[in-house]
């Protein structure tokens, strides 16, 4: 067993660490109109880390899993808003897996610089956010498509310029294509999510397309950045999670109440020791998800990945609601990052799937010893 | 041992269900039931239309025009009232001030502020917590000093709940810096339109204004609003705190919220069935109705006992944790419901008049604020782990 990184990985963390710690602090966060900042998005890019999924062959870093899990952790330190998740590591990742050597060189470049703003568009109503369950259709016609459905809760969708729209074709197979935002028949109706991050329902009414916005066979590649996407969640939660413990045990130390600091109560003391074990386990099984998550054995990745969202789903929920509880009034309000941290962990805890969703999948697995 | 209410009871029920049901506006009990915002209109229109049947305060004694009823009448008229979709009482009057004035202040006092209390025409708000004091009430540090006929009260209060609205504020503040801290507090009555108050909003992270801050720079004060004796507001701060007791466990709010959860849970479809019916899902429901009838009883047996000793207990803390938690964890499962549906937070969309496009379920629009909003419950009245040391200290001694 090895739970190190190399020193190019401790070099990536310090390097997104130091970038975030300075240009992304709470205040200027907290100024972020819409979710987007077009300055950290390239600040992001000139660090490199917008290339971090692109592979080798097309000029990219090749980044592994683990090396997304240190960027993701950082990301969540900072609660950063722009969609790095959606486009440089969904995104990205799909194009760079399905795409024809014409696909990746018209978009990746782009994507890797920051010029273009990619994400998946796949969700929709009713399915209880079954990753398999999708009626959007796909019509082919002379030279292309005719796109019809609606996807839902499709985060930064108004920040993008392309959308990566999953479509059944005629014969049922899942197909992705790529629908440039401002295509004739596409709809948006946009929000805030509890975290900040903009999303959008989007309506697809007769939307045409050409062929080459069709990436084929998409079936496994959905999957596969799915997991991906669950695994940097996970360390996007470890980093947050972190950030609460150490703000609350500050907090305890310099608050008093009756004359003595509330960190002196052993009530207290036990629910922070309580929190650390959650941090633990948390972080441990964000090492699971990332090594596992790419893993060629599905049943092995999909018990890992379940397990792991399992624990950090109870994580975020306790070590966030203790950590609201024990900053008091002021734990609720918008002005501390606390209630920020909060709700950014109440959004993972749903998103790829709820801690019930995997307890249930993980149980579904369970074979007599 | 019965554990039915009385015919005259279970008729009562019945009386203010009919009520309810006749009077309440379709609008307010609709903004109610899903959990959207309500304005200060709501809130008076209610209190209007509960004034003219003579219920506008069910715990005030006859004399001061109240209904005359028993506690557990009180306890039935709040549980159908927060069943049926009515507005929770605005307490800082009602329930907190007037108690006070009816024991301690004076007739003057009694007769100027009463009347629009009941009526709904004066909306208070209360000033006992201070930045830094939190449950330590005893710390406030809004100092009011004498001058002729007056005080002059500087300092700050800080969540002030719906504060906003409020014409007038009870405050706790110091009037003797040389004693033991309980001893120099007094009770003065501050009309919210006096020259040198701010009021500033406090943003909660359900994006709501619903708390504020409240500054006084030299405000004057007449010593006619002092309630009762200088140095003496500590013991009326006090019987206040313990004079509310019927509705801390929130039994009609959690039915309410409970019938809420299982309608979302019967709307939404997992594997082709209900959510209701899913085992895991319908187990986490059962679990919670389980806690709540427990904690019914448990409610009904206080209430019981005060009735023959007329002091309200330890047990209130009780009633205060489970009740706190069973709502909480109500707004936990109707997140659990919707799932990534729960995660739109449109302040727009909960606002009065809106109609623009919904998002997602029906129920769904207010859930995430009502999930934050909620984490309120555990920490304010005394945060929860305050009232686990009254238990630990009143009831076990310890």
């Amino acid at each position: 067993m090895d739970f190190t990184f190399h020193d190019e990985q401790n070099m990536l963390l310090e390097t997104t660490r130091r970038y975030l710690g300075k240009d992304y602090d709470f205040a200027k966060r907290q100024q972020i109109i819409d979710g987007f900042s077009a300055t950290a998005w390239q600040g992001f890019a000139d660090l490199g880390l917008l290339a971090l999924q692109v592979p080798e062959a097309d000029d990219g870093l090749g980044g592994t899993p683990v090396d997304t899990l240190l960027v993701m952790t950082a990301m969540g330190e900072a609660l950063v808003l722009e969609p790095y998740l959606a486009s440089a590591v969904m995104a990205t990742t799909l194009i760079a897996q399905l795409g024809t050597a014409q696909q990746r060189a018209a978009l990746l470049p782009a994507l890797l610089d920051g010029s273009l703003i990619a994400v998946p568009a796949h969700d929709e109503a009713g399915t209880r956010f079954d990753w398999t369950q999708i009626a959007t259709r796909a019509t082919p016609m002379a030279d292309g498509f005719v796109l019809n459905g609606q996807k839902c809760l499709v985060a930064h969708a108004s920040s993008a310029q392309l959308l990566l729209v999953s479509a059944l074709l005629p014969d049922d197979r899942i197909a992705v294509f790529g629908v440039p935002c401002t295509t004739a028949g596409v709809r948006l109706v946009s929000y805030q999510t509890v975290d900040g991050v903009p999303a959008s329902e989007v309506y697809l009414d007769q939307v045409v397309v050409t062929s080459d916005a069709l990436f084929d066979h998409a079936g496994t590649a959905l999957a596969d950045m799915r997991d991906r996407a669950l695994a940097a969640v996970c360390a996007e939660a470890v980093g947050i999670l972190d950030k609460l413990l150490a703000a609350t045990v500050s907090y305890a130390r310099d608050r008093q109440q009756f004359g003595v600091v509330i960190g002196k109560f052993q009530a207290l003391q036990h629910r922070m020791a309580d929190m650390v074990l959650h941090c633990e386990q948390a972080r441990s099984m964000s090492f699971l998800a990332a090594v596992r998550c790419t893993d060629a054995d599905l049943a092995q990745r999909a018990a890992a990945l379940s397990a792991a969202k399992v624990v950090i789903g109870q994580a975020c929920r306790f070590v966030g609601q203790q950590a609201v509880q024990l900053h008091g009034g002021m734990g609720v309000t918008d002005e501390l990052i606390v209630s920020h941290y909060f709700k950014r962990l109440m959004a993972i805890e749903l998103q790829f799937g709820s801690t019930d969703q995997h307890l249930e999948a993980f149980a579904a697995q369970l074979k007599a010893a | 041992m019965d554990l039915n209410f009385s015919n005259d009871e279970q008729a009562f029920r019945q009386l203010v269900r009919n009520f309810i049901v006749h009077n309440l506006p379709d609008d307010i009990r609709h903004k109610v039931t899903r959990g959207l915002s309500l304005g200060r209109d709501d809130y008076l229109r209610w209190q209007h239309i509960l004034h003219a049947q003579g219920w506008g305060a069910p715990s005030w004694p006859a004399a001061f025009g109240g209904p005359g009823w028993s506690a557990t009448q009180q306890y039935i008229f709040d549980e159908e009232s927060a069943a049926g979709g009515a507005p929770r009482a605005v307490p800082f009057g009602l329930k907190m001030v007037a108690p006070v004035l009816m024991q301690f202040g004076s007739p003057e006092q009694q007769q100027r502020h009463l009347p629009k209390i009941l009526a709904g025409e004066e909306w208070w708000c209360q000033g006992y917590s201070e930045p830094g004091a939190g449950s330590d009430l005893a710390s406030v540090k809004t100092r009011a000093i004498q001058d002729g006929d007056d005080y002059i009260v500087n300092g700050q209060k800080t969540w002030t709940t719906l504060g906003q609205y409020a014409q007038w504020i009870f405050c706790l503040v110091r009037t003797d810096t040389e004693v033991k801290p309980q001893r120099g507090i007094s009770f003065l009555l501050i009309d919210m339109a006096s020259p040198g108050i701010t009021v500033r909003p406090i943003i909660t992270m359900d994006g709501a204004h619903e708390v504020n801050e409240v500054w006084f720079d030299n405000v004057r004060v007449p010593v006619s609003n002092l309630v009762g004796t200088e140095n003496q507001g500590w013991t009326y701060a006090k019987f206040l705190l313990g004079h509310e007791r019927t509705n801390i466990a929130g039994i009609g709010i959690g039915k309410r919220e409970l019938a809420r959860l299982k309608r979302v849970a019967a709307q939404q479809i997992k594997h082709g069935k209900p959510l209701l019916q899913d085992p895991l899902f319908a187990a986490r429901i059962a679990q919670i109705e389980i806690d709540l009838m427990a904690l019914e009883i448990t409610n009904l047996r206080v209430l019981a006992a005060e009735a023959e000793r007329r002091t309200p207990g330890p047990e209130a803390s009780i009633l205060k944790i489970k009740g706190t938690e069973i709502q909480q964890a109500i707004t936990e499962l109707l997140v659990q419901a919707v799932g990534p549906y729960a995660l739109p937070l449109r302040r727009d969309a909960m606002a009065e008049g809106y109609d623009g496009e919904q998002v997602g379920p029906d129920d769904a629009t207010a859930l995430a604020a009502g999930y934050l909003n909620m984490r309120k419950l555990s920490i304010y009245g005394g945060s929860n782990e305050i009232q686990k040391n009254i238990i630990a200290q009143m009831i076990l001694g310890l």
